[in-house]
This record gives C-alpha cells, sequence and structure tokens, in this order.
C-alpha cells in the first residue's frame, strides 16, 4: 500500500484492524476519540464497534469478549482509565486468552484534560507489559503486534500514545487488514475467572511470575534500542525521543525506549558506557526512576534534578535548553521570541445559537447566590459566563453539588451534559435522593457527545455503527432515582426558562431542570436552518446589554449593536434585548421590548 | 532541513484541510512529512494552529522562532503566531479579521489591520482578500485553498502535487471551484505578475 498522510489516531485505528481486532469498545476522550470514529466509519465486517456508556463498562466488555479467545481493543484518554481501573488491576489476574490492548491516550500540557497523570504508572502498578512510541509509525507497529504480546503472556497490554502521536500526522504505510478467522467460545474456568480469595491469592503469584519473562520478551522484541556515541549518552521515551534525534549533536548516545517494564540489565549497560546521563520523557519520571537504580554511580539527570520540566509538555526547544543545561551542548539557546503582546485573547467559546449559553446566563439571573458546581464537556466554557464554580471529574457536578448543599446550604445549582450524565452522574443523583441532599440539577441535553466530536449516546437514538437504539428518556431516569419534580424546558424560551428555573428555586429537594435541545453543530451538519435575527440600528440604544450574553454572533459597531453571519437564529438575543431592537431578519422586531432580558 | 509552515485561523475555518492538502502534496512527490494539529475543545471558535513540516523527519512540532512560512486565515491570528517565524520567515495573510468576542463582550482593544500589517513588516506580509477571491472562483469555503494558492510561490512544492493533493483532500464536487480558488490564489500572490 502507497504510503499516506495520516492523523495518528488514523494509524493506529487501522493497526487494529491490522492485527485482527474483533471487539472494539471505548468512552470517547481527548485524543483518543478518533480511533473508534474512524472504525465505525469504516464498520468492518464481523467487528463488533460500541461507543459504551462509560470507561469501566467499555473495559469490561473488550474483557469479557477477550475471555471468548476475540481480539479486543479498548479505548480511553488517560483519566477514563481511572473510571476503568477497578477490572484493569484485576484482569492482570486473571489474564485473558484474545489478544486485549488497552489503549489509554495521554495529555502532557493538558490541552483538553483536567490532569497530566501518566498512564504508564498504571502499568506498572497493575503488573502489565505497556507500550510507548515515539512516532506514529512505531504507534502503527506497536499497536498492530500488541494483540500478539497480549496472547504470548495471557495479559492485557497497556498501549499509551499521547497527544502529539495521536494528534499528529505523518507519512505512513498500512499493511493490510488481518484475515484471519478466530472462533469466539467461552471456556468455563472458575479458578481463572472468579476472583475469590482463594483464587486470586495464585493468580496474583502467576503474574508476578510471568514478569521476568515480561521484560526479556519487550528486548528481544528491540523495543528500546540505542546507540553508544559519546562518553554522554540521553536516554528518551515516547514522542520526546523525537524531539531528542531532531536536536542531539553527533558526539551524544541515544537509548530510547518505547515498553515497559525496562530490562534492568539494559539500562545498566548503557550507562556504564557513560559518564554521565539525561532522561528526557513527558509525564511522570518514569524512565528516569529506573535509570537510577540501574546507573551505578554514573551522574542522572533528569525531572528530578531540574533539568528536564517536570509538567507539561516538551518540545525541540525545551530539550535543548535540558542539553544545555546539562552540559551535553556547549551553547546556550538563545530565548525563544516572545508572542505579540496585548492582543484580545480568542479563547474556545460556546457557539453562536449554543443551548448552554441561555441555560448559564438564565441560571445567573435567577440564582444570584447560588453555587454552580459543572462537569466535562462543552458546558466547562460556562466559566466565562460566570457559572461555573467547580469542575474535577465525570459526574461530580452532582456529588460535589451535594456536599456542598449538605455542607453550606444555599442554592446550589450543578450542570452536568446528557452523556456525562449517563457516565458517571446517575449514582450521584440516586444518592443525593437517597441523603437528602437539597439542590437543583440542570441536565443540559443536547442529545450527543459533542465536545469530544458528536459521539452518540443512549439519548441519541442510534448506536456507534448507526443501528437504532432506544432513545433513553432522562426524564424517567431521574424519576426513577427517586426525583419528584423533573420539568423539560426549550433553552431557546428564555422566558419559559427563567420561569422553570425559578420554580426550582422555590422548591426543596432534589430538582432537576432537564433543559433540552440538539447541539447546534448536530443541527447545522443535518442542514437545519433558522432565519438569522438582525439588529434594527435605529431602534439600539446602544446600551450593550445583548454583548454581556457573549454569544459569538454579536457585535458592536458605530455605537450599536450588530448581528454576523455566524447567527444560528436561536433568537435569544432577542428576547434580552430592553429596546426590543433584535428581531429575525427582514421582519420587524418584535414592538414591544421583550421581558425576559437582562436587568 | 525540512519547511516549517504554521497554518493558523480561528476554529472551524478549514486549517486542517489546509494542512491536510501540504501532506498529502508532500507525499505525492515522495517526500517525509509531519504534522500537529489541534482537536477537541480549543476548536470551539478558539485560536488554532496547525504544524506541518515538509521533508520533516522527527517530531510534529514547530518552536518558536523557526518556521519558514506562516499561513493566516486571520489577520490578528497572524500576527498573535508572528513570533513562531524565524527572521527571514514570510507571511501570506487573509486581510480579514474575526473579531474575538472578548472585544464586544470586555471592551479590550483590538489592533486595527494596518496595524497588524505595520507590525508584520519584518516579514514581508503577503496579505489578501481571501473572501472575495474565494467568491471569485465559486465558493466562500474555498478560502483555504485560495491562500494555499498565495503561498505556493514559497512553498518547496510543485504546483502539479498541490493541485492533485487538493482534487484527493476536497469534497469531489467542490474539486473544480477548488482548482479555480488554487489559480485565481496562485495569481495573487505571484511576485512577478
Amino acid at each position: 500500500m502507497a504510503r499516506q498522510y495520516l492523523l495518528g489516531n488514523e494509524a493506529i485505528a487501522h493497526a487494529a484492524l491490522e492485527g485482527g481486532a474483533g471487539f472494539v469498545a471505548g468512552y470517547p476522550g481527548t485524543p483518543s476519540s478518533e480511533v473508534i470514529d474512524l472504525l465505525r466509519a469504516r464498520r468492518p465486517a464481523g467487528v463488533h464497534i460500541e461507543w459504551s456508556t462509560n470507561e469501566k463498562v467499555a473495559f469490561e466488555n473488550a474483557l469479557g469478549a477477550a475471555w471468548c479467545g476475540v481480539r479486543a481493543l479498548f479505548t480511553t484518554k488517560h483519566v477514563g482509565l481511572n473510571v476503568a481501573a477497578d477490572p484493569l488491576m484485576t484482569s492482570a489476574y486473571t489474564g485473558v486468552t484474545g489478544g486485549f490492548v488497552v489503549l489509554s491516550a495521554d495529555d502532557p500540557f493538558a490541552h483538553s484534560s483536567q490532569n497530566e497523570q501518566d498512564s504508564r504508572l498504571y502499568a506498572a502498578m497493575a503488573g502489565l507489559p505497556c507500550l510507548d512510541p515515539s512516532t506514529i509509525e512505531e504507534a502503527h507497529d506497536m499497536l498492530r503486534d500488541a494483540f500478539a504480546l497480549s496472547e504470548e503472556f495471557g495479559l492485557p497490554v497497556l498501549f499509551r500514545p499521547t497527544t502529539r502521536i495521536c494528534h499528529s500526522k505523518a507519512d505512513v504505510e498500512l499493511g493490510p487488514v488481518s484475515t484471519e478467522p478466530r472462533e469466539a467460545v467461552f471456556h468455563r474456568d472458575p479458578r481463572q475467572y472468579v476472583v475469590i480469595p482463594a483464587h486470586t491469592r495464585v493468580l496474583h503469584r502467576r503474574l508476578n511470575e510471568k514478569q521476568a519473562g515480561i521484560r526479556r520478551r519487550l528486548v528481544e522484541l528491540g523495543y528500546t534500542t540505542g546507540e553508544i556515541r559519546g562518553r554522554q549518552g540521553v536516554i528518551a521515551g515516547g514522542v520526546a525521543a523525537a524531539y531528542v534525534r531532531e536536536v542531539l549533536p553527533d558526539d551524544v548516545s541515544l537509548l530510547v525506549v518505547r515498553a515497559y517494564p525496562i530490562d534492568p540489565e539494559q539500562l545498566r549497560c548503557f550507562c556504564l558506557e557513560h559518564e554521565e546521563v539525561l532522561v528526557v520523557e513527558e509525564g511522570a519520571p518514569v524512565i528516569e526512576n529506573e535509570v537510577r537504580k540501574a546507573a551505578g554511580c554514573v551522574l542522572v539527570r533528569g525531572k528530578q534534578t531540574g533539568h528536564v520540566p517536570a509538567e507539561g509538555e516538551l518540545s525541540p526547544a525545551l530539550v535543548q535548553t535540558a542539553l544545555a543545561g546539562a552540559g551535553f551542548i556547549a551553547t546556550t539557546p538563545s530565548l525563544p521570541p516572545l508572542p505579540e503582546a496585548g492582543l484580545p485573547p480568542r479563547p474556545p467559546i460556546l457557539c453562536a445559537g449554543c443551548m448552554h449559553r441561555s441555560v448559564f446566563f438564565a441560571m445567573k439571573k435567577v440564582f444570584k447566590d447560588g453555587i454552580f458546581p459543572s462537569d466535562i464537556g462543552c458546558y466547562t466554557l460556562g466559566l466565562q459566563l460566570g457559572a461555573v464554580d467547580t469542575t474535577i471529574c465525570m459526574g461530580a457536578s452532582i456529588t460535589v453539588g451535594s456536599g456542598i448543599a449538605q455542607t453550606v446550604g444555599g442554592d446550589v445549582v450543578s450542570t452536568i451534559g446528557d452523556s456525562t450524565f449517563l457516565h458517571t452522574g446517575l449514582p450521584g443523583l440516586l444518592n443525593a435522593v437517597y441523603n437528602g441532599a437539597n439542590q437543583v440539577l440542570v441536565i443540559l441535553d443536547n442529545r450527543i457527545t459533542a465536545m469530544t466530536g458528536h459521539q452518540p449516546n443512549p439519548t441519541t437514538g442510534w448506536t456507534a455503527t448507526g443501528e437504532e437504539s432506544t432513545k433513553v428518556s432522562l426524564e424517567s431516569l431521574c424519576r426513577a432515582c427517586g426525583v419528584d419534580w423533573v420539568e423539560t424546558v426549550d433553552p431557546y424560551d428564555m422566558t419559559g426558562l427563567i420561569a422553570t428555573l425559578r420554580e426550582a428555586k422555590a422548591r426543596t429537594g432534589v430538582r432537576v431542570v432537564i433543559a433540552k435541545k440538539p447541539c447546534v453543530i448536530v443541527e447545522r451538519r443535518a442542514k437545519v436552518t433558522r432565519p438569522q435575527f438582525e439588529v434594527d440600528q435605529s431602534v439600539c440604544s446602544g446600551c450593550r446589554a445583548c454583548l454581556r450574553f457573549g454569544c459569538p454572533a454579536l457585535a458592536f459597531e458605530d455605537g450599536a449593536a450588530a448581528i454576523t453571519p455566524l447567527c444560528s437564529g436561536c433568537g435569544v438575543c432577542a428576547s434580552l434585548c430592553p429596546q426590543g431592537a433584535i428581531g429575525k431578519e427582514g421582519r420587524p422586531p418584535a414592538k414591544e421590548p421583550a421581558t425576559g432580558g437582562a436587568a | 532541513m525540512s519547511y516549517d509552515v504554521l497554518i493558523v485561523g480561528v476554529g472551524g475555518q478549514g486549517t486542517i484541510l489546509a494542512s491536510n492538502i501540504l501532506g498529502e502534496a508532500s507525499v505525492e512527490e515522495g517526500r517525509s512529512v509531519r504534522g500537529a494539529e489541534t482537536h477537541g475543545m480549543a476548536q470551539r471558535g478558539g485560536s488554532v494552529e496547525c504544524h506541518v513540516r515538509i521533508d520533516g523527519r522527527f517530531g510534529p512540532l514547530i518552536d518558536p522562532g523557526t518556521a519558514d512560512l506562516l499561513l493566516a486565515f486571520d489577520l490578528l491570528e497572524a500576527l498573535r503566531y508572528a513570533h513562531f517565524l524565524k527572521p527571514d520567515g514570510r507571511v501570506v495573510t487573509n486581510t480579514a479579521i474575526i473579531t474575538p468576542t472578548s472585544v464586544f463582550s470586555q471592551r479590550l482593544p483590538m489592533p486595527s489591520p494596518e496595524e497588524c500589517l505595520a507590525r508584520l513588516a519584518p516579514h514581508a506580509p503577503l496579505a489578501i482578500d481571501a473572501a472575495a477571491i474565494a467568491r471569485e472562483a465559486g465558493s466562500e469555503l474555498a478560502q483555504n485553498v485560495v491562500l494555499i494558492g498565495a503561498a505556493s510561490h514559497m512553498l518547496p512544492l510543485g504546483e502539479a502535487a498541490i493541485l492533485a493533493a487538493i482534487e484527493r483532500s476536497v469534497p469531489p464536487k467542490t474539486v473544480e471551484v477548488n482548482r479555480r480558488a488554487f489559480a485565481l490564489g496562485r495569481a495573487s500572490g505571484n511576485p512577478c505578475p
């Protein structure tokens, strides 16, 4: 096959088919989402592909398939592995029969994440082999071969790409898709799959007995390679190894680590050839800690000595600075040029017509002294509107909200998206009702998992591969949790939205408001159009009340508000204008000023 | 050495398609290429950057102070990322600016297009009205291809390879419009008209 310019995740997705994956499950999360999105778009015959409701659910589905001898792939972002950590740990004991690859994509610099945790530490904790590619081509080849490695040791294999692998591109040559037929059978074996204490103690010992063999095999597979070129050496892993190769002088050695556990003997031999070594890696000092154990009296520099940044992501320039700091290159690199100061920032922003904006606006108006715990999704951008006070992890808006409500009282209004609610919000809602919390929950129900690229979920009505499925009723779910007061509102109806929130404020106990409207991006792709709005400049007083709404389609020109072609026609700004100056394009604006508006 | 192009703009403007065209054109010529993109939440109307390293063999990232070419879909973003250019790096930019919402909602000062161009002067900016040229080609959506056309005189890629890459990268129904957009963009950027 000819070379192609491919996204890392695209190469990984194809490699899964080359490796014979027959079962793929995951939950969307940047930077991992495109692996399943590309697979489901391709719909390979005989491969089960699903977006599961959360990572633990996805992991266990894939594990079940692997116990039937099918090759399985589970995908998640790094923090999703926390959700799946429970089955991950014990799956190392039970092992697998079909190859099982656990893809956990790390996000150094937290480009789109709540932390910078390092999945390699999970592999060490669980006792599983971990693969850590430094280029897209390596990611492709290693993912393809990981299923066989998994079967060889009867263990899940953790595969850890990072943002600059997943969301980078390179010229890659793909291989043929596997056509090897595999029989799916579940062989009953309680001593393997029922982890009662008597069984699990034996399984733990067997896991430990596998470790030396894994280390040896990873050496044989050539995953850690080095070249001795001088008395100073760099040891690097992940995409940082590519940055090192770009800036490394010819007389400095390089050892690239691509798999864990690392063979200590291999590290020791490399270190002994050098007077000093510098360890360059993103994330936790995983390689560095092993090097320190193996290096003997060889001087080791890295994160612990302050030569390599302990946080964020690396770049060729940062590696150069580290090399200079360690004395591996003579000249200190000049300071990088700084960006132009004083430019207006352009952070990501909720779309024009996004229903989240009107909900946040109404919440701020009704609950003036409210506390607003929120969650993970596009709506975290409600921070810019002052309507997001906490965000920690999926589902925590409800539970953190309960904790705050039980502690300080007052109005606590949590916001959570439909997908996040189904992910880990439900148990929190059940708990809030059960334990008598006094809080409001607003479910921002746009019928899709929007932020990660519009993946379907149980509210959407179809599965990952486009099969029709039951649309779950969030109202029924909330009522089944014991919530008595559940109201569904149209978030474009500012008057109705405010009235509903006021009613919620007047009540006690757990109250749920479901603000339901399709995501505007999904609507646009489905060619749903609404007439755009415009400002009657002769009526506009230039009071800027509409601009406080923060919609990217609102502008201000020559002393009056204006609406740009970004307008999606939601009409909420018309209801905020005290002058009644905003109306549908080509039609006169409402004669009377709207009453739902900003004070 | 790689020829490093930083493509910048506002989420939704089609920077990724532009990076795909440069990447595919590199592959067409049998060259190695590396790229890095903005995905995820940052796309929502935010400032976005795509790195493309033609003949790149190492990592995907371009360091500040090292880019050969800055291809900007928005003049304000050109200024925001100008520090990525090496001293003799060039800028090809759209003359249009999407005013950031922060300017209206927080009343922040904003440089005029003339000020932006003046501050870019050390990099001899080539500024074109991509929307007008794209309309002339048949669709305002072809602005990204217009900009690639304008930059094509500076890129170390042959016209045939870029055109082949455009044909492979854009929706089949829009190939003709995009071919025209490339030709008109290329004419607008011609150093010796």
